[in-house]
Parts: structure tokens; C-alpha cells; sequence
């Protein structure tokens, strides 16, 4: 799968907090993010060979993610991507936007459509991450992802729990940022 | 043959175990293949300057342990799945520290509920996963939907 960084993130309404590029050389900050704030934009390509090696990956083989016959005799259109491949690919433009992985303390998806992946060519699934709220005791903030193919929702519900840093990590011990 | 899932699982939480040893190799696999990019997935040396004992885990990587773990109640002929109408409905991940390659782990697996909802049956599990001492370490839900007639 390749997947395209996310631009800077969209410069949301706030009163005093800066508003850095998200990057994974400028990890995100708790006290910059604001509500509606875009923090990631990817693309990703899909094709059978994602669907093969997601399957090695995982260990789920179930035959409707690459047998064209067994999918369309379970009233599928045809082959279709794991759902897991689609909420695990959906969270990525988030995580190099976090810098930090392990920042994700909580993912939830609902599979609302299924995504059907042609036996050549790609389909291209868009995501966009947006600060949906903020916990500020919690030192938590909740994302919400939006996932589409060819203008579809494909996932449903989708948020993850990130705890960023209250401060970037060189100005820890330096006081909190404003 | 349509069978419907037995009601009577909901509730029932089966023996834990058994230990799963993480995996660094299974870690870079899963995150090429979802296309999580960071070093800490790959890189012990970065992983470890970062603060971590070893490569890190992608967030959803626990799904595989969790399906096989669920794989006990799935697949047993008496709860009455038939899993060529199983549609994956939801799953939810909640991460109560990060995941990292050597991390031992003893899943347990409840059955939440069972539920007819429009001729359909949504059932709902749980994979609470702790270390060898019984510290939590996450939890993995997940609902799936058996479609029926």
C-alpha cells in the first residue's frame, strides 16, 4: 500500500495556541490542537496484492478477499478488502501525524459498506482525521476519521483516542506550552 | 441447514490462555501491510531511543490474536455460527499501554451479547489481554453480524 502524507493540517479558529504542520518531525502537541482541526489527509491505493499481504500479515484467510467465485456465491459483488485492512489503513495518516503510535489509546470503526477491490487495477480509499474533542483533564482528545471509496462511506463511527504530549518533547521540563 | 446462534453463550467468559509471545517479525509484517510507516514498528534501535522495550505494535494489530482467541466460541458447532453469513459489523480497540515484540500474553474471551435484530443475529465479543502478572494491557471488541434468511 503507498500512502500520501497529509498536507499541513487545515489552520483551525484559535485564539492563541500556534498551529504547527503536523509532522512525525514535529510531533503533536495537546494545548495546540483545537476542535474541527484537520490533522491528516491520505489516500491509499488498494489492490489484490494489499488484500494477499494483509492476509499473511493477519493470518485471516477467509477466501472472499481473494477468490472472486467464493465472494460472489456469499452475494458479495466480487472480492472485497478485509474490513481490518480498511480500519488499519485508515488510522495510518493519524499516526505519522502523532509521530507515536503507542499515543493511540483507543480505536473504534463501524463497517458500513464493503470495499470491492477489482482483480486489477486499485481502488482508492481517502481518509480524513479531524480533531473532533478535546478532554483537557484526561489530557486526551478524541479524532474523528472519515473513510470513503469513489464517495462511499465505507467506515462508520470511526474515532480514535489520542493522549499527545502536553508539550513538544524538547520543552518538557520547560514549563507547559501556552 | 440455517442454524441461528445459541442465545445461551451470552455471558460466557472461556478459560484464559493461552500465552502469546509477540512478535517483532508478525509487528513489521502488520504494519507494511496496513502501510504504518514509523520506524518504531521496525526499528529496535528507534523504538528503544524512544523509550520502548522493543518494536512497537500498530493499533490494530491485536485483531489477529483476538480472532484466533474468538475462534473458540466461532468455530464450537454448538453456539450455531454459520460463518458463511458472518459479516463484520464493528470493532473497537482500547489500549491501556503500548504493545511491543516479546510482550507475553494471556487473552481471555467473553461473549457479550447476542442479539436478533431484523432476522439478523448481532453478536458481540471481547478479548481482555493481560500480561503474565495480570496487568491489563488492552481489550478487543469486536460485533459481528450473522445474517439470516
Amino acid at each position: 500500500m503507498t500512502a500520501t502524507p497529509a498536507t499541513p493540517s487545515t489552520p483551525a479558529a484559535s485564539a492563541s495556541s500556534s498551529t504547527p504542520a503536523p509532522s512525525s518531525a514535529a510531533p503533536l502537541v495537546l494545548a495546540d490542537l483545537s476542535i474541527g482541526q484537520e490533522l491528516a489527509r491520505t489516500q491509499h491505493e488498494i489492490t489484490r496484492d494489499t488484500l494477499v499481504r494483509y492476509a499473511g500479515a493477519s493470518g485471516d484467510f477467509n477466501p472472499i478477499h481473494y477468490n472472486d467465485t467464493v465472494a460472489t456465491e456469499a452475494g458479495l459483488p466480487g472480492v472485497i478488502a478485509h474490513g481490518m485492512l480498511t480500519m488499519g489503513s485508515a488510522i495510518t495518516g493519524l499516526l505519522d501525524a502523532l509521530g507515536d503510535p503507542t499515543l493511540v489509546r483507543a480505536y473504534s470503526v463501524r463497517f458500513t459498506n464493503p470495499v470491492p477491490v477489482p482483480a486489477t487495477g486499485s481502488v482508492t480509499l481517502e481518509v480524513v482525521a479531524v480533531v473532533g474533542a478535546l478532554d483537557e483533564s484526561a489530557g486526551t482528545a478524541r479524532v474523528d476519521i472519515a473513510a470513503q471509496v469513489d464517495g462511499t462511506k465505507v467506515l462508520g463511527r470511526a474515532r480514535a483516542t489520542i493522549a499527545p504530549s502536553a508539550a513538544a518533547p524538547s520543552t518538557v521540563g520547560q514549563g507547559a506550552a501556552a | 441447514m440455517t442454524t441461528t446462534p445459541d442465545p445461551a453463550f451470552a455471558g460466557r467468559t472461556y478459560p484464559a490462555g493461552p500465552v502469546h509471545t509477540v512478535s517483532a517479525a508478525k509487528i513489521g509484517e502488520f504494519a507494511r501491510a496496513t502501510g504504518s510507516r514509523s520506524a518504531l514498528h521496525t526499528d529496535v534501535d528507534a523504538a528503544r531511543a524512544a523509550g520502548h522495550a522493543d518494536v512497537i505494535a500498530p493499533p490494530t494489530f491485536l485483531v489477529s490474536l483476538a480472532q484466533a482467541t474468538e475462534a473458540q466460541y466461532i468455530e464450537d458447532p454448538t453456539a450455531g455460527i454459520d460463518f458463511t453469513r458472518v459479516v463484520h459489523g464493528e470493532e473497537s480497540f482500547t489500549l491501556h499501554r503500548p504493545v511491543v515484540a516479546g510482550d507475553h500474553l494471556v487473552p481471555t474471551l467473553t461473549v457479550e451479547s447476542i442479539r436478533a435484530a431484523g432476522g439478523h443475529a448481532m453478536v458481540a465479543t471481547r478479548v481482555d489481554l493481560a500480561d503474565e502478572a495480570g496487568e491489563d494491557v488492552a481489550s478487543v471488541r469486536s460485533m459481528i453480524v450473522v445474517r439470516g434468511d
